[in-house]
């Protein structure tokens, strides 16, 4: 070859356009195969891989002598012993028209999560369906993710057609029954295309085995479907990843544009300090450019000294982001540990990450009948809408109108798990309009008139432990010395404020988020508050933590062995649960998970209880919390 | 590289010489522009790689102003681990696999950028750009975090540490062509030119060093080859070319009928063998 028609041929690489879609499916409804037969008829196998593939066709294939495709792209040693796919895998290929990335994502239930991964950085989805079997409950599933991730189009790839003799009429069924349930689902487009991937039939060009179809072949469709997003057309958009700083002379804002177009000149805003400023570079190693897109990685720097560090969004001053610490969210779980309502998770949206609370779960999503169900918990897979609440404001853009604005992880704050995608329909207004009211007398003046520092205490230990018996020999001697103090005591505050709660998960979480609660509001007024629950969870007593100013927050860990608490029994809990009548014991069949650095860590085995009252006491005098 | 950067504490960057460490570090030079990249390069040397390699390590890392951490097992080197007694197996866990881990352990690096695509490799195709790794540096295919839109998570716990992929959805032609697009350096062993090879099993392996004895019926020749992937230099195989340019390389490239690991002799060492790699800690 030329050099010259080289430079041409690669020149014309460079300007193909770019197709991203996912194939998704049941188990054993031929994804792999359907890809491995894209990448072989498209020429993109090398001798060596094709030697490959015959040798384990003959070792591992299920489909006698010919070549079995789906071993091509199966790479994982456990799931071609057990015949399904685990994991995203991507392939590429490339024709004379477009290039391609192809996410082949998993079939079966327990990989859900991984199809929406596959589903989140694609524009178009083939959603495979055996013609033997038709429109199944996973069919359903995928559809609704794939509408759910903002996906506008979809091919129904109706697969084995070769084992249903080609027939027709099979065809339009399955196409009538899918495309009621779409209806609701709003897709662009949905193209609907009989096929034998084994077989090639419909794959790489039209089929003679089946007459009676006048659509596009797959590939044909695929390079022409026009999936054109507009992502520049949108507002501008620019979440900053990393604040340029190598000399005192040059401060840039790295990051890559989500959405629109920035020229030199542009008046830009950033959204969360309402802070404006002009573009007065837009830096790159390859020179300085005069206007960047979506899609580029820039340095832009700006006119003005503006405050602006990683997290914050460069936008459009006309069209900006909206701001806001509460929203309404389609959210999909993906651990299995199930969500819990309360619980503090991370948010990771753009660049920023926060700590987020799901404050009410409206309801979950029954994907085969996309009815709407009540729910108290997600579990893993399950599709919910949710309002949550971050301890921060962000800026964001609604999910319908840009991904990278609207999409976000959820994430444990414990084991770092990535336990939910979601999606943000719309902030709520609610926040918007209840301001914190200022008051004259604040919490310092209440403090000062009592001579003391408010603090909460927090107790915690197995049933048992001591953590009442304790905090109640702390709160005499503070009463003796004129201290004014509070107990919130677990079986107490379970009385009256939380008697509605039971002892699920779920509602151990609501149970610490109130008596949190209650215990700010009474630090605020001033007092010692003495809190005395089990509180098993880490993440719950470092939500406490996280509500309550530096030095509020004491924890003390009342250390007694489980043994100890069993053998004292005070109350006959632990009897009753080991026969099995009471259900989510903490130590018994729910964990308790020891504070790792708790402020003071009581024994009450070879100690007396009095001794480690006083040590409690010494705490808050050597602290300052009391004279 | 920038969510890295501004995300982790000690990251670093492996660099093992290759065309696609050159792409990678270019990129990385453009992502950090006006600056430098906030993190070292490290390359961990089993002592068998190319000594053309070896020098232009030096030299890029010295034009680029970049800090250079080279790491050796001297543990496996004293124990005398080498291609050629050893199988390519028992040299590539203890010279590389297990000398990264040393090395990642050595500097407490909590982030470590690598250079491998998805089109590679079977397994590969199913790795994550952020891949999460255990504190013993253990790979579970079974439970990668999903990594949804451009949402990377990048949370570890002490100890633990991520490798992260920014080539991951390039292709070998998207490679070759970025390279010549933008006149990246790269080794010149990429280039046909008359060197020393013997056969050997049916490849073609280039005398490096006098480390190599020629087995009995062996001899060596002068051929005009080149490389397509580099590696340590027993255990690479140069195949029969003229190209000597770019151009000439893509233009290859576009006719080939081979895949680029072939050379490799780690790959088909024994069945899923990349898999079973990556499980114990080998990028």
């Amino acid at each position: 070859m030329a050099t010259s028609s080289l430079r041409d041929y690669l020149a014309a690489q460079e300007n193909k356009s770019f197709l991203r879609f996912l194939t998704c499916g049941s188990v054993d409804d031929g994804k792999s195969t359907l890809i491995g037969r894209l990448l072989y008829d498209t020429k993109l196998l090398f001798d060596d891989q094709l030697a490959a593939l015959e040798k384990d066709s003959r070792k591992h294939g299920t489909t006698g002598d010919d070549i079995d495709f789906a071993l091509l792209v199966d790479g994982l040693e456990a799931e071609r012993e057990q015949g399904i796919t685990i994991d995203v895998a991507y392939r590429f290929f490339t024709t004379d028209k477009r290039k391609f990335i192809v996410a082949d994502t998993p079939g079966h239930e327990q990989y859900t999560r991984n199809m929406a991964t596959g589903a989140s950085n694609s524009d178009l989805a083939v959603i495979l369906i055996d013609a033997r079997k038709g429109v199944l409950v996973q069919t359903r599933r995928h559809a609704t993710i794939c509408s759910l991730l903002g996906i506008h189009h979809v091919v129904l790839a109706v697969n084995k057609i070769d084992l249903m003799d080609f027939r027709q009429d099979v065809f339009d069924e399955i196409v009538f029954e899918f495309r009621k349930f779409a209806e609701p689902l709003g897709f662009k487009s949905v193209v609907a295309i009989p096929m034998s991937a084994r077989f090639g039939d419909n794959v790489i060009s039209h089929s003679a085995q089946m007459p009676w179809y006048d659509g596009p072949a797959l590939l044909t469709h695929l390079e022409t479907v026009d999936v054109d997003t507009a992502l520049a057309d949108a507002p501008f958009r620019m979440p900053v990843q990393w604040v340029n700083r190598p000399n005192l002379d040059f401060r840039g804002f790295s990051g890559t544009i989500v959405g629109g177009r920035v020229k030199v000149g542009d008046g830009i805003v950033v959204p969360k300090s309402g802070q404006t400023s002009t573009v007065k570079r837009i830096v790159t190693m390859d020179g300085d450019l005069a206007e960047a897109q979506a899609g580029a990685a820039v340095t832009p720097v700006l006119a003005d000294e503006v405050d602006v560090s990683r997290g914050n969004v460069l936008s459009a001053v006309k069209d900006r982001s909206e701001v806001s610490d509460q929203f309404a969210a389609h959210v999909i779980w993906m651990s299995e540990e199930p969500l819990l309502p309360g619980r503090q998770y991370l948010l990771k949206l753009g660049t920023n990450t926060v700590p987020a609370q799901v404050t009410d779960l409206k309801h979950k999503i029954d994907v085969n009948t996309l009815e709407h169900l009540a729910a108290k918990t997600l579990h893993l897979n399950e599709i919910g809408v949710c309002n949550l609440s971050l301890t921060t404001p962000i800026a964001f853009d609604p999910y319908a109108s840009n991904r990278d604005m609207g999409g976000f992880i959820l994430i444990d704050r414990f084991t770092n798990a990535s336990v939910a995608a979601g999606m943000i329909d719309f902030q709520l207004r609610r926040a918007a309009n209840v301001h914190w009211q200022a008051l004259d007398v604040n919490k310092q003046a209440r403090a000062g008139l009592k001579h003391q520092k408010p603090v909460v205490l927090w107790f915690t230990g197995l049933s048992g432990s001591g953590k009442s018996t304790i905090a109640n020999m702390v709160e005499r001697q503070l009463h003796a010395e004129g201290r004014h103090t509070y107990v919130l005591d677990g079986d107490n505050v379970r009385h009256g404020l939380n008697r509605d709660l039971g002892f699920t998960e779920a509602d151990r979480v609501e149970n610490i988020r109130r008596v949190a609660e209650t215990a700010r509001l009474f630090v605020d007024a001033g007092l010692i508050v003495l809190v005395s629950f089990i509180s098993p969870f880490k993440s719950e007593r470092r939500m406490a933590r996280e509500m309550l100013g530096e030095d509020e927050f004491v924890e003390v860990f009342v250390d007694t062995p489980l043994e100890v608490c069993m053998a004292r029994d005070v109350k006959g809990l632990y009897a009753k649960a080991m026969a099995g009548e009471i259900k989510n014991f903490t130590g018994i069949d729910s964990p308790y998970e020891r504070p790792e650095i708790p402020e003071l860590t009581l024994e009450t085995v070879a100690r007396d209880p009095a001794k480690e009252a006083a040590r409690v006491l010494t705490y808050l005098r050597t602290h300052g919390y009391v004279a | 590289m920038r969510e890295v950067a501004a995300s982790f504490e000690n990251p670093v960057m492996l660099y093992s010489i290759g065309k696609d460490s050159s792409v990678m570090l270019h990129l990385a030079m453009k992502a950090f522009y006006p600056s430098k990249p906030p993190f070292p390069l490290l390359h961990v040397d089993t002592t068998w790689k190319f000594r053309e390699m070896i020098a232009f390590r030096d030299a890029t890392a010295a034009r680029l102003g970049l800090k250079l951490i080279v790491h050796i097992n001297e543990d496996g080197v004293k124990r005398g681990i080498n291609p050629f007694d050893s199988g390519s197996a028992l040299h590539t866990q203890v010279m590389k696999t297990e000398a990264l881990k040393q090395a990642l352990d050595k500097y407490h690096f909590d982030a470590a950028f690598g250079g491998a695509r998805r089109d590679e490799e079977k397994s590969r195709a199913k790795e994550r750009i952020f891949s999460f790794r255990t504190a013993s540096h253990a790979w579970d295919p079974k439970n990668q975090r999903p990594e949804l839109w451009r949402v990377y998570n990048t949370r570890v716990n002490k100890g633990e540490s991520i490798r992260v992929f920014p080539l991951s959805n390039w292709t070998e032609l998207d490679i070759w062509q970025y390279i010549m697009v933008e006149n990246i350096p790269i080794v010149p062993l990429y280039f046909a030119k008359k060197r020393p090879v013997v056969e050997r099993d049916g490849t073609l392996i280039m005398v490096d060093d006098e480390r190599m004895k020629l087995r009995d019926g062996e001899k060596v020749e002068d051929r005009l080859v080149r490389f397509r992937t580099l590696g340590c230099y027993p255990l690479t195989g140069a195949f029969d070319s003229s190209a000597d340019t770019l151009e000439a390389i893509v233009a290859e490239m576009l006719t080939a009928r081979t895949s680029e690991r072939q050379g490799r002799l780690i790959d088909s060492d024994e069945k899923a063998s990349m898999e079973k790699k990556k499980k114990e800690g080998y990028f």
